[in-house]
């Protein structure tokens, strides 16, 4: 219901609001996990493992419930962590792509509120996500890549509860 | 048709987005080429924030750390104490100044011993990719640099270019599992590949089984890659033992002993020989420049009546020789025709030596040609 005390100025400024809310989604805030990627692990190398721009592309997909939105985010995030790194640009883009597609579709079926619920998606695409492009690399790329299952799992589980406090303090964006 | 692209719009734009991917991604791979551009706006726009994180950790770094040991020192109690405290850090930052001074120094050391031409450049970041080992280092095309180009420490090389940005670069490390380099032994000169294989160490491959490498043995670059000059150390061997063709042979690369910080990138190469002794580590002590003489003329430093240098070898006995023999004949050397070295001239006195000659000994020998 439209509240008649309210002033015009103020709709229109939510509006501009909500827009600048979006340049943040979409540009500043891959720009910053990309980053985080390139330059943290320089100096604390146990957190080369923290795949932040996976957790952005997740948040951005559970939130948004688009799927045509989500896998256009999680391709561009790709496509630019394929452009940091020396391998051939699609294999993260291919990737996070699905991952996009999969969590906002999994948005539109269960409460991705709640934080028991984000833990799980995360901790399941994040595998889903190595385990992907693990066999990317082997079946497109022909590289001998070993798979350690053990380790995916911790880095899954390490990954996913860094996901949680970061998905709510993106809820605030 | 369209009530089909309506229905299944997700996942046909799923489809079309993956296709996309999978043919750029199958022609990179064909064709062997890159899509520069992307990579270039990527570079574009994540280093420049890496740049300034950088710059804003590297000069507060020093500020928190101070303020962290204040309170620690404040906690402990009293001024004596407060005193002590601010004394140790202010010995702590100078050591870490020293340290960077020290490893300036002894860069800029290589890079003046070195025949190469190097640039020096500074890491500033690392590639995306839990598997490959890449870094980012804050020379780019605009410094000379490009792909394909050496990169070394005094101590050795740690890696390769494998893209040129205007503002950054690439630089794949020793150690990732596709780098490769042909390297020597330093012992027997046997030829091998270096490979990486994602952890410190590194193998050297196609080595046959009968060829002898023991622990401990170095390697060096052997130039053939055309990529790293030859004769810069490697790494030393760490274990080596029979395979089923080649030999399995494990080493240490000694160019990242002391980290990596700071590098040379290499922008002309120059072959060098392989050195016979132990490589040195990176630490070096270096005196002080000796005080300036006096403009030395390089006639007069033949003419060891003058300088009054004792003539202590036979080489100094056989130049002042025919010195006198040019003399007496008035022939200025390096212009007409040689001298008569064979006329007779009285030898001159030899001047203290060091020990008598043993009885017995066989008479010194006279060169019969003149020097050149």
């Amino acid at each position: 219901m439209t509240n008649l005390g309210e002033p015009l100025y103020s709709k229109q400024r939510t509006v501009r609001e909500r827009t600048r809310g979006h340049y943040v989604f979409f540009v500043l805030v891959p720009l910053l996990a990309l980053m985080f990627q390139v330059y943290v692990p320089l100096f604390i190398a146990s957190l080369a493992y923290l795949e932040l721009p996976l957790l952005v592309t997740l948040h951005t997909a559970l939130t948004r419930r688009s799927p045509v939105l989500a896998l256009s985010y999680g391709c561009a995030v790709g496509l630019l962590q394929d452009a940091l790194s020396n391998l051939p640009l699609g294999m993260y883009g291919i990737v996070k792509t699905l991952v996009g597609f999969f969590a906002a579709n999994i948005s539109m079926r269960v409460d991705v509120e709640n934080s028991l619920v984000r833990f799980l998606t995360s901790l399941t695409l994040y595998f889903f996500h190595q385990f992907f492009y693990w066999v990317l690399a082997r079946a497109l790329l022909g590289q001998q890549l070993d798979f350690d299952l053990a380790s995916s799992i911790l880095f899954a589980v390490l990954n996913a509860a860094v996901a949680v406090p970061l998905f709510q303090l993106l809820d605030k964006l | 048709m369209q009530f089909f692209l309506k229905r299944y719009r997700d996942l046909t734009v799923l489809m079309l987005v993956l296709a996309i991917q999978i043919l750029l991604l199958a022609w990179q791979v064909r064709t062997g080429q890159d899509v520069r551009l992307i990579r270039v706006w990527a570079v574009a726009s994540v280093m420049p924030l890496a740049r300034i994180v950088e710059f804003v950790r590297a000069n507060t770094i020093g500020v928190v750390r101070e303020y962290s040991q204040l309170i620690d020192v404040r906690s402990k109690n009293a001024g004596l104490e407060k005193e002590l405290g601010r004394l140790k850090l202010e010995n702590q930052f100078l050591k870490s100044e020293l340290a960077t001074a020290d490893r300036a120094r002894a860069l800029a050391a290589f890079q003046s011993r070195t025949q190469s031409r190097t640039i020096a450049a500074r890491l500033i970041g690392s590639a995306t990719g839990s598997n490959s080992r890449v870094v980012y280092l804050d020379r780019g095309a605009a410094a000379g640099v490009k792909k394909g180009m050496a990169v070394v420490t005094p101590d050795g090389i740690v890696g390769k270019i494998v893209a040129a940005f205007p503002s950054a670069s690439q630089m794949m490390i020793i150690t990732d599992p596709a780098f490769a380099a042909g390297v020597v032994s330093q012992r027997t000169r046997v030829h091998g590949t270096l490979k990486g294989q994602a952890n410190a160490n590194c193998l050297v491959e196609y080595i046959q089984n009968e060829d002898d490498i023991k622990d401990g043995d170095w390697f060096f670059t052997s130039g053939d890659d055309r990529i790293f000059p030859k004769g810069m150390p490697v790494g030393q061997v760490r274990m080596t033992r029979h395979g089923s063709i080649f030999r399995q042979i494990q080493l240490v690369p000694s160019g990242m002993r002391n980290g990596l910080e700071e590098v040379l990138i290499v922008l002309e190469g120059i072959h060098q020989d392989i050195p016979e002794g132990i490589p040195a580590a990176q630490e070096l002590h270096m005196l002080p420049r000796p005080p300036a003489e006096p403009a030395a003329d390089p006639v007069k430093m033949l003419d060891f009546s003058t300088t009054g240098s004792s003539l202590t070898t036979d080489a100094d006995q056989v130049i002042e020789r025919y010195r006198r023999i040019g003399a007496a004949q008035g022939h200025t050397f390096g212009s007409g025709p040689a001298p008569n070295f064979n006329i007779g001239m009285p030898e001159a006195p030899r001047a203290a030596p060091a020990k008598p000659a043993a009885p017995g000994a066989p008479p010194p020998t006279t060169p019969t040609q003149p020097p050149r």
